[in-house]
């Protein structure tokens, strides 16, 4: 993918950003200069999924308003190096700054930075239009279930519009069991309806709970499912062929046998 | 379930329903945006050519759109809906009757 990343969804509640702190941290881990961009003004929290909210001082309408340079609003993480948030405002509203802002903004981080992660808000208004403007690539989050699926492929639609045509599909909170019973839509379903490419699949995992509670991402913890598919994304976006392990469920030889016999597994 | 399975009943999975209640949706989400009211007046222009070879029509009240129908079995699927007004049938030089 691009050094430009917006992470987009449409539908809230998806994962965007917990998608983008854990694309963020994965990368300045592997020794990548990062700045993730909050674009969620009035309602921001990459802060708090990534532990940073106590150093605020900036943000990303003060640099715009010309209150401070971009150097002063920029955090810099205090475990990984590489890694910056320009973190959102949170008193003012969405309209604050315009498109061509923003963008102006992100090739001004571009140029600083190997890797700019551009956290969206949800909706597909002005909020939206600031997030894609400077993007050279997206990832599409949603999870396996309609009225999220149904907003991603308006999400495709208006992304194709802006002509951000490197589009990927992250499918977040899969649930193999509920795939198995046929009760939540599978990986090749959603693929079909969406018609883009899979950049990863992000299983339902309680340790997400515990990683946003701690202000760490997932993608440092070697106990974690979602952690570990948030790693191979990573490698994705970094052009590595890693081939999607899809979590779901492995049926064994008695599996098999108990399956046949109609017995529940 | 799996046992249902063995048996070749293929009772719909919920999963499957929303698959197809989401294809509907799609069809009509993605029509409604202004770049298939594009492809929708390009579509016309050439029906519109195609037509008019042989019968002379009302272009002013030409419409042509995409809807939901409902089939047998509360089978629902999308169509394509065109109102075609004629004025007149033209005299082919080499009608076959």
């Amino acid at each position: 993918m691009n050094n430009v990343i917006v992470v987009t969804s449409g539908k809230g509640g998806v994962g965007k950003t917990t998608t983008s702190a854990n694309i963020g941290v994965g990368l300045a881990r592997l020794g990548k200069r990062v700045v993730l961009m909050d674009t969620d003004i009035g309602l921001r929290n990459l802060d708090v999924v990534l532990g940073l909210e106590n150093r605020i001082v900036y943000d990303l309408v003060d640099v715009v308003s010309g209150t401070c340079r971009l150097k002063q609003a920029l955090i810099k993480d205090k475990r990984y190096d590489g890694l910056y948030l320009l973190p959102a405002a949170q008193t003012k509203d969405k309209n604050a700054i315009t498109p061509e802002q923003s963008k102006a903004l992100v090739e001004e981080l571009e140029k600083e930075f190997d890797y700019v992660i551009i956290d969206c808000p949800a909706g597909i208004e002005r909020g939206f239009q600031n997030a894609i403007a400077g993007a050279k690539s997206a990832i599409v989050v949603t999870v396996p279930e309609v009225s999220s699926v149904r907003d991603a492929d308006r999400i495709i639609g208006l992304l194709g519009a802006a002509e951000v045509e490197d589009m990927k599909l992250l499918i977040n909170r899969l649930r193999p069991d509920l795939v198995k019973k046929g009760d939540m839509l599978a990986i090749d379903d959603t693929l079909e309806i969406l018609g883009i490419d899979l950049i990863g699949v992000i299983p339902e995992d309680e340790l997400i709970f515990r990683s946003s509670n701690l202000g760490e991402p997932a993608v440092t913890d070697d106990s974690s499912k979602a952690g570990k598919a948030y790693r191979e994304v990573v490698d994705r976006i970094l052009g590595k062929d890693v081939p999607i392990s899809t979590p779901e469920e492995k049926t064994g030889f008695f599996g098999k046998v108990r399956k046949l016999f109609g017995g529940k597994e | 379930m799996a046992m249902f399975g063995l048996f070749g009943n293929k009772k719909k999975t919920s999963s499957s329903v929303a698959k197809d209640r989401l294809k509907l949706v799609l069809i009509h989400d993605r029509a409604g945006t202004s770049s298939n009211n594009e492809m929708i007046e390009m579509m016309k222009r050439d029906i519109l050519k195609v037509i008019s070879e042989y019968i002379e029509i009302d272009e002013s009240e030409f419409e042509l759109d995409i809807k939901t129908a409902k089939g047998g079995k509360d089978r629902v699927f999308s169509e394509i809906v065109a109102n075609i007004p004629i004025k007149r049938v033209r005299k082919m030089g080499k009608n076959k009757y």
